[in-house]
C-alpha cells in the first residue's frame, strides 16, 4: 500500500482494525466458547430432563453468540481482504468441515426436541456433541496454523498441500481449545442448573480443569521449544511478560473460585483467560498476520493486507456506533434470561 | 469439470438454497409485527394466538436461514479469493455494517422473540419482534447494496495492475447509492413480503378448507391478503424501475432478457418465447416494438442488441436469462390477478364461501418462491461473464490455490447436508401446520406470566 497512514490517538488505522478484529474474536471465543463447551458435555448427562435443561441453558443465546463469528468474518474481510482471501482459500477443507459442523449443530439444537422418540433425541444428542467438539477443535487447528505460519508465494497465495493443515502442533492447539471451552462451558452450566444435575456438572468441571491444565502446559512448552519466533518479542521487551503472568494468575483463580462456589467469578476468570490467550497471540504475531514459512518477505502483515485508509476510517466509524449498540442488547438479553433454567412450552 | 464451473455451481446452489429462507423470515416478520400490533391495539387474544403460532414457524425458517447464510459469507474467501482481494475494500464495509447493525440486532432480539413470550410484557415482546424484523430488513439492505455494486459499480477507483489490481473506495455514499441499489432493494424487500404473506395465506386457506381453526384463520387470512394485494401491485412498479435501470446501465443484460440481438432493429416485448442462440432468433408471442416503447417511449426506435457486444462480453446463456426473466414476470402478473380477485370477493363478502379460491391460495405459496429464485437467476446470469460488471471477469475471480477435487468434495458435502436439511424442514413445517395454533395455550397466559415475572423479580 502506498497511501499515507492515518492515525487516531497516535495509533494507525490498520493497527486499530487489528485490535478490533482481535476483540471481536475474543468476544466470540468467550461467548460461543461456553455454548460449544456445554455442547461437548451434553452426552455426559444421562437423563432426558437433564439434557433438555443443559440444552435450554444455551437455547436463547447460542444464535446470538454465533453472530460474533459472522461479525468477525466480516471484519476480517473488510479490514484485511488479503488475509481473508489467502487464509480462507488456503484452509479450504478445514473451513468447509467447519461449516458442515456448524450446520449440524444448529440443526440438532433446533430439531432434537421436536419428536419424542428415543432414537430421534439420541441421534441429535450425538450430532450435537460431535459437532460442538469438532467446531472447538477446528477453531484451534486454524489458530494453530496461523501461529505456525504457512507457505505463501509473492502474491500472498498459499501454495502448500491441502493436507498440511493437519499437523501435530495445530492439533495440539485444537485440543487445548477444546479443553478451555469445556472448562468454560461447565462453569456456565453450574450457573444454570440446580439439584443433582448441578452436583454432576460440578464434578465434571474438576475433570475439565485438570484436562485443561495439562493441555496448557504441554502446549506452552512445545511452543517455546519448536516455535521460538513466537516468543522473541517477549525477550526483547521484558515488560510484556506481564501478559503471560496475568494469564497464569487468571488460570490459577479458576479452581480457587470454584472451590469457594463463586461460579460467576470463576466464569469471568475463564473468560479472562481466553482474552489473555488471544492477547498473547496478538503480541506474538503483530505486525505479522500470517507468517510465510517459505520466504519471510511474502508474509501477510497488518499493513500489506489492510484495506485503504479511507475504507478503514469509514469502518472505524461504523464500529464506534455499532459496537456499543451490540454490547447494550447483548447485556439486555443476558439479563432477561439470567438465572436457572425453567422449561416451558416455548423451550427446545 | 474445472474449478470455475464447480465453484459457480456450488455458489449458485448454496445461495439459491439460502434464499428459500430469508424471504420467508422477512415476510413472516412483517406479518408477525402486524399481528402483535393488532393484539396490543385490540387486546384480543386471537391475535396473540396467531402471532405465537407464526413465531414457531418463523423460528424454523430463521434457523435454517442463519445456518446456510454463514456458508455464503465464508464462500467468498474460500472459493472466490481473487474476487475478495479485488473488491474487499469496497465490499467489506457493507458486509461489516451488515454484521454489526443487522445480524446482531436480529439475533440479539431473537431469543426474546422466541422464548420471551412468558417472560416479558407484551409491549416489550412487541419491541423484540420489531427488532428482529428490522434486523432482517437491514441485513437485506447491505447484502443487496453489495450485490448492486457488483452490477453497477460506483464510488471507487482502481489501483495496482494485473494480479494486484483492486478497487478502492472513494465515496462511501456513492457506493451505497449506486445506480441500481435503491430499485433492487425495494424489489427484493417486496419479493420477501410476498413470500411471507403467501405462506400465511396458504396455511390458513388450508385450515379453512379443512374447517379447522376457523375464527383465527379468517382474521389471519385477511391480514395477509391486505399485505399480499398491496405488495403485488407495488412489485410491478419496482420491477419496472429496475428494468429501466438495467436498460441504462447494463444494456447487454436487458438485451439478453428479451433475446434481442440486432442493434439496428426495433425490439419486441415477449409474453413468452424461446431463444435459439445459434440463429439468434426468438420464437414466441410478442408485442411488436414493445421493448422499444418501454425504453424510449417510441415503438419505432431501435434498442441496443447483443450484437453490439463482443462474444466474450455477452452472457453465454441467453435463453436461460430470457426464461427466468419471463417466469418472474408471468408470476408477478398472476399474483396481481389472484390478490385482486381475492380482495374483490372479500369486498362482496364471498371470500370464505368459494372453496375453489381457497384451494388456489393454498397452492399459491410456491409462486413467490419461484419468482424470487427466477429473479435472482435472471439478474445474476444476465451479469455474466462479469463478476463485477465491466471490471472483473468471473473466470479471473477464483481462488488460485483451490483444486477441482476440493470443490468437488465440498459440493457433494453441501448437496447431502442441504438435502437432509430440506427434508427436515418440510417434515417439521408440515408437523407444525398439522398441529396448528394452540387454542388452549391462551387460557391462563396472564397468570402464568405474572407468576414468572414474580419469580424473576424476587
Ligand atoms: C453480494 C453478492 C451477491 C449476492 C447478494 C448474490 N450473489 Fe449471486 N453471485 C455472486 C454474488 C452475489 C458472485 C460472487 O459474484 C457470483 C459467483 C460467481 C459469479 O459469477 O458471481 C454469483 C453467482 C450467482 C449465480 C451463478 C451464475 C452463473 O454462474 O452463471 C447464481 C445463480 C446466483 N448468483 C444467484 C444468486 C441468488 C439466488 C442470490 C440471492 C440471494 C444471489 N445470487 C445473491
Ligand atoms: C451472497 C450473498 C449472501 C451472503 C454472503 C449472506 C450471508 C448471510 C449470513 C452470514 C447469514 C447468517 C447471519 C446470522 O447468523 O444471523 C445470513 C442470514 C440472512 N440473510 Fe443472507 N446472505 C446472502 C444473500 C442474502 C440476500 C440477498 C438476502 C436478502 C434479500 C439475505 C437476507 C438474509 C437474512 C434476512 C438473514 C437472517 C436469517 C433469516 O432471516 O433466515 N441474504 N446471510
Ligand atoms: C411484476 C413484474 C415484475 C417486473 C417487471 C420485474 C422486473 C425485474 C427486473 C428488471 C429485475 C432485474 C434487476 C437487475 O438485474 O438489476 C428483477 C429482479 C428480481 N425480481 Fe422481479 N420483476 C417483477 C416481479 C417480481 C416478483 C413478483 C418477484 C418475487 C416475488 C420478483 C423478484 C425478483 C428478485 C428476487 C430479483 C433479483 C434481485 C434484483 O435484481 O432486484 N420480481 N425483476
Amino acid at each position: 500500500m502506498t497511501n499515507e497512514l492515518s492515525y487516531f490517538l497516535g495509533i494507525d488505522y490498520p493497527t486499530w482494525w487489528f485490535l478490533i478484529v482481535g476483540a471481536v474474536f475474543s468476544g466470540y471465543a468467550i461467548l460461543d466458547g461456553f455454548d460449544l463447551g456445554a455442547g461437548a458435555w451434553h452426552l455426559f448427562f444421562r437423563k432426558e430432563e437433564s439434557r433438555r435443561i443443559a440444552l435450554n441453558a444455551v437455547g436463547p443465546v447460542w444464535d446470538g453468540n454465533e453472530v460474533w463469528l459472522v461479525i468477525g468474518g466480516g471484519a476480517l474481510f473488510a479490514g484485511f481482504p488479503v488475509l481473508y482471501a489467502s487464509l480462507f482459500s488456503g484452509m479450504y477443507i478445514p473451513f468447509m468441515l467447519f461449516l458442515a459442523f456448524l450446520i449440524f449443530r444448529a440443526v440438532s439444537i433446533e430439531f432434537r426436541s421436536k419428536e419424542k422418540m428415543k432414537w430421534w433425541t439420541q441421534m441429535w444428542d450425538v450430532a450435537y456433541t460431535i459437532s460442538s467438539v469438532m467446531l472447538a477443535i477446528l477453531l484451534g487447528v486454524v489458530l494453530g496454523n496461523v501461529l505456525q505460519g504457512m507457505p505463501l508465494d509473492e502474491n500472498h497465495e498459499f501454495w502448500g498441500s491441502w493436507l498440511s493443515f493437519l499437523n501435530p502442533y495445530a492439533l495440539l492447539v485444537g485440543v487445548t481449545t477444546l479443553s478451555i471451552f469445556m472448562v468454560h462451558g461447565a462453569i456456565y452450566l453450574t450457573m444454570k442448573t440446580e439439584g443433582r444435575l448441578f452436583v454432576k456438572v460440578n464434578r465434571l468441571l474438576w475433570w475439565a480443569i485438570g484436562f485443561f491444565i495439562i493441555c496448557f502446559l504441554v502446549l506452552s512448552i512445545t511452543t517455546l521449544i519448536y516455535l521460538p519466533h513466537l516468543s522473541d518479542r517477549f525477550f526483547s521487551d521484558y515488560w510484556l511478560f506481564i501478559v503471560p503472568v496475568l494469564m497464569f494468575l487468571s488460570i490459577a483463580n479458576i479452581p480457587r473460585l470454584v472451590t469457594k462456589k463463586k461460579f460467576v467469578h470463576a466464569f469471568l476468570f475463564s473468560a479472562l483467560t481466553m482474552s489473555f490467550a488471544l492477547i498473547l497471540v496478538a503480541i506474538e504475531l503483530y505486525p505479522v498476520l500470517l507468517l510465510s514459512t517459505s520466504e519471510v518477505s511474502n508474509s501477510i502483515t497488518v499493513y500489506n493486507a489492510a484495506a485503504s485508509q479511507k475504507s478503514l476510517g469509514i469502518m472505524l466509524r461504523i464500529a464506534a456506533i455499532g459496537g456499543p449498540l451490540v454490547l447494550a442488547y447483548t447485556v439486555f438479553v443476558y439479563k432477561t434470561f439470567w438465572g436457572k433454567v425453567k422449561l416451558d412450552e416455548m423451550s427446545y | 469439470m474445472d474449478v470455475e464451473v464447480l465453484s459457480r455451481i456450488q455458489f449458485a446452489f448454496t445461495i439459491s438454497f439460502h434464499y428459500i429462507y430469508p424471504p420467508l423470515s422477512i415476510g413472516l416478520g412483517l406479518i408477525m409485527v402486524i399481528m402483535e400490533a393488532m393484539f396490543l391495539w385490540t387486546k384480543d387474544q386471537t391475535y396473540s394466538m396467531m402471532a405465537r403460532f407464526w413465531t414457531k414457524i418463523f423460528a424454523l425458517t430463521f434457523g435454517i436461514g442463519v445456518a446456510t447464510g454463514i456458508v455464503m459469507e465464508f464462500e467468498f474467501g474460500t472459493n472466490w479469493a481473487t474476487y475478495s482481494r479485488y473488491v474487499g475494500d469496497v465490499f467489506g464495509s457493507a458486509l461489516a455494517a451488515e454484521g454489526i447493525f443487522a445480524f446482531a440486532l436480529e439475533s440479539g432480539f431473537l431469543g426474546l422473540l422466541l422464548f420471551g413470550w412468558n417472560r416479558v410484557k407484551p409491549a416489550i415482546h412487541f419491541v423484540a419482534t420489531v427488532g428482529v424484523f428490522l434486523g432482517s430488513m437491514f441485513s437485506a439492505v447491505w447484502i443487496v447494496v453489495a450485490n448492486s455494486w457488483q452490477q453497477t459499480p460506483a464510488g471507487y477507483h482502481i489501483v495496482g495492475e494485473g494480479m494486484n489490481a483492486r478497487a478502492e473506495i472513494t465515496d462511501f455514499w456513492a457506493m451505497v447509492f449506486n445506480p441500481s441499489s435503491v430499485d433492487r432493494m425495494l424489489h427484493v424487500w417486496i419479493g420477501a413480503f410476498l413470500a411471507g404473506a403467501f405462506l400465511v395465506l396458504s396455511v390458513h386457506a388450508y385450515y379453512l378448507i379443512r374447517n379447522r381453526h376457523v375464527e383465527i384463520s379468517k382474521r389471519a387470512f385477511k391480514i395477509a391478503l391486505v399485505v399480499a394485494t398491496v405488495f403485488s401491485f407495488a412489485q410491478l412498479i419496482t420491477g419496472h424501475h429496475s428494468a429501466d435501470g438495467v436498460a441504462q446501465n447494463q444494456p447487454a443484460k436487458l438485451a439478453a432478457m428479451e433475446g434481442h440481438y440486432d442493434s439496428l432493429a426495433v425490439a419486441d416485448l415477449y409474453l413468452f418465447g424461446w431463444v435459439d442462440q445459434d440463429s439468434e432468433r426468438v420464437t414466441g408471442v410478442s408485442i411488436p416494438g414493445g421493448l422499444s416503447f418501454l425504453t424510449h417511449f417510441d415503438f419505432e426506435e431501435p434498442v441496443i442488441g447483443l450484437n453490439s457486444f463482443k462474444k466474450e462480453d455477452r452472457p453465454s446463456q441467453v435463453n436461460a436469462v430470457f426464461q427466468f426473466y419471463h417466469i418472474m414476470i408471468s408470476i408477478g402478473m398472476a399474483l396481481i390477478g389472484l390478490t385482486a380477485l381475492g380482495t374483490f370477493l372479500w369486498w362482496r363478502g364471498k371470500l370464505f364461501e368459494s372453496k375453489w379460491i381457497l384451494h388456489v391460495f393454498a397452492w399459491s405459496v410456491f409462486l413467490p418462491q419461484i419468482a424470487n429464485q427466477a429473479g435472482w437467476f435472471a439478474a445474476e446470469m444476465g451479469r455474466q461473464p462479469w463478476v463485477v460488471y465491466g471490471l472483473l471477469r468471473t473466470s479471473d475471480a477464483l481462488s488460485k490455490t483451490v483444486t477441482a477435487n476440493q470443490v468437488m468434495f465440498s459440493l457433494i458435502m453441501f448437496s447431502i447436508i442441504y438435502l437432509i436439511l430440506f427434508i427436515l424442514f418440510i417434515y417439521l413445517l408440515n408437523k407444525k401446520i398439522k398441529h396448528g395454533p394452540n387454542d388452549k395455550e391462551l387460557i391462563d397466559v396472564r397468570t402464568h406470566q405474572k407468576e414468572i415475572a414474580d419469580v424473576i423479580a424476587s
